[in-house]
């Protein structure tokens, strides 16, 4: 059965893909290898997870300001989440994904959510990811279709 | 947001492809964060200098191509590298290329090659209530908490735009509404030994960092006599263990003379942090079983002329050990004061290298058969072994000092320490 959330667009653009969710904060500088994408902080959850292509589901940003430049590169090397799902998106981590958009042409769409909406993704879920109209359409049970 | 006329010229191609890219960056910014307008800004520091990834080289080589220019004075945070003492520092060739790849676009755009991390202590020093955008995070902490000038924490990217366009979306600490404290700390417990003893204000800023988290907040009880040093320091390990981008010190920074002025409706019930708190603190930042450091990293953020004195005073004409590397990383106009002064000789010749650009976080760690490092700054203890690999011991600039002549840790027992 899916199920449709609604969302606040950050950063407009439409993604599908599987969900990778954690209830930590995420800094992509010193915290995601920006090479492979994996999560590369041993006291993270999803520690040597890959946030490549995923609908990366964190509640918000944290660390450096140079994690915009990661998440540039990320894209630069075609590591980069297919979109991103917050509760509250700060500066630092919108400027990834608008310079993505500008410099690359490339869209990770960015929305933010309620927390008791954002609570009921989990990991292993289908999520489509549309940030230009303001909606998540999240299904159980990602099935690759590749 | 509302643009002039201007604005929409820019964003049309007017000033350029750069200036296009640039405009359409900061108004998306400005949409997201509900500003109502742009505004000037009298300069701008960018952090994003020192090389780590290809996209950021090429981020800044296409605005140079484009014909990207500074509208204001732009200055630059360290280089990976000691730009001109590249083979003294071991700098492997790709690293020196990409370096001077980074070094050649800005300068073509017109920055002032700076080169440090602390634009605070020389340079372009803003002034009280001036709007400015800058980068890297101690720099912001301290220009807005210690100085009382405005920016928001520009990221990377975003804040090479701020130079191109020379005006940035209003909203943020660039608005005195948002500049008011959130949460009230006070120290307990600590006595004036304790604050006699340089090590307590990284620690004391690393705690309150942890504390305030994404919160802007005041804190009750640091001593009149705190240097622009220590502050530096406090600065730089706050904004390392949060999001801190302005505090304030109640009878210190110059937005919180009296307790009364940050809470005009009366002071929330203060969060409390005591010296068992500095002390946990200190024992998760520092390594107890490393000995034989063989490093000694000072200068993170940049050494100010007045450390290199104490640094000097503290040496007493004793030489660095055999086993140790006491390095010291500062900025060009620093270096360029030492050296006038006869200072930077008596470093020299005690056997410390004095490195100018580069970070002591960055030092190209595969040249060098280094284990463990010994530094007085939170912010290195805080980020060593996940950017050099290295083990790292926490002390003072003396306990450093004396370690780095002894050759094996020396650290003193007692005050807010358990042992």
């Amino acid at each position: 059965m899916a199920q449709e959330l609604a969302a606040r667009c950050i950063v407009a653009g439409v993604a599908s893909g599987e969900v990778i969710a954690t209830s930590q904060s995420i800094s992509f500088w010193g915290g995601v290898d920006p090479a492979t994408g994996l999560i590369n902080d041993p006291r993270h959850e999803l520690f040597k997870q890959s946030v490549a292509g995923k609908i990366l589901v964190f509640p918000y940003g944290k660390g450096s300001s140079t994690g915009s430049l990661m998440i540039l590169e990320l894209a630069r090397v075609n590591k980069a989440p297919a979109a991103m799902i917050n509760i509250e998106t700060e500066p630092i981590l919108a400027t990834g994904p608008i310079v993505c958009k500008h410099f690359y042409g490339l869209e990770i769409p960015v929305v933010t959510m309620e927390k008791t909406l954002f609570d009921t993704l989990k990991t292993g879920q289908h999520a489509q990811v549309n940030a230009t109209l303001g909606r998540v359409v999240v299904s159980e049970n990602f099935v690759d279709k590749a | 947001m509302r643009l002039t006329d201007h604005d929409q010229d820019i964003l049309s191609g007017s000033e350029g492809e750069a200036a296009r890219l640039a405009m359409q960056i900061l108004c998306d910014m400005g949409e997201i964060f509900a500003a109502d307008e742009m505004m000037p800004v009298s300069q701008v520091h960018i952090d994003m200098t020192l090389y780590m990834v290809d996209a950021g080289v090429e981020f800044v080589e296409r605005l140079a191509d484009l014909g990207g220019r500074f509208a204001v004075p732009t200055q630059l945070n360290p280089s990976a590298v000691d730009l001109r003492r590249c083979r003294e520092l071991r700098v492997p060739a790709e690293l020196e290329e990409k370096s001077r790849r980074l070094e050649r676009a800005y300068l073509k755009m017109g920055a002032t090659p700076t080169w440090t991390c602390a634009p605070y202590q020389q340079g372009m020093i803003p002034g009280f209530g001036e709007q400015i955008a800058w980068g890297e995070s101690n720099a912001i902490a301290f220009a807005n908490s210690v100085i009382g000038a405005r920016t928001n924490r520009y990221a990377d990217l975003v804040d090479v735009c701020a130079g191109i366009i020379g005006r940035v979306p209003r909203f943020g600490l660039h608005l005195s509404e948002n500049r008011r404290a959130e949460i009230l700390v006070t120290l307990e417990g600590f006595t004036p030994e304790m604050f006699a003893n340089s090590a307590i204000y990284p620690l004391l800023g690393y705690v309150f960092g942890e504390i305030a988290a994404g919160r802007i907040g005041a804190l009750e009880g640091i001593p009149k006599a705190v240097t622009m040093d220590d502050l530096k320091a406090f600065s730089a390990s706050a904004a390392s263990s949060g999001a801190v981008g302005l505090f304030h010190l109640l009878g210190i920074t110059p937005e919180a003379p009296s307790l009364e002025v940050c809470f005009p409706g009366g002071g929330p019930t203060p969060l409390v942090l005591t010296p068992r708190m500095v002390a946990d603190a200190e024992e998760r930042l520092s390594d107890g079983t490393v000995e034989r450091p063989d490093l000694v990293a000072l200068g993170c953020p940049h050494f100010s002329a007045t450390e290199f004195i104490a640094l000097t005073e503290l040496l007493q004409g004793r030489p660095v050990h055999a086993s140790i590397s006491c390095w010291v990383f500062t900025s060009r106009a620093v270096y360029a004061e030492v050296e006038e002064h006869g200072v930077l000789e008596l470093a020299h010749s005690a056997g410390v290298k004095v490195f100018t650009d580069g970070c002591p976080l960055q030092y190209p760690v595969q040249s060098w058969d280094f284990r463990a490092a010994m530094s007085n700054s939170a912010k290195f203890a805080n980020y060593c072994y996940s950017q050099t690999g290295l083990r790292v011991v926490y002390g003072s600039l003396r306990e450093c000092v004396d370690t780095a002549v002894n050759g094996r840790v020396c650290r003193e027992a007692g005050l807010w320490r358990k042992n």
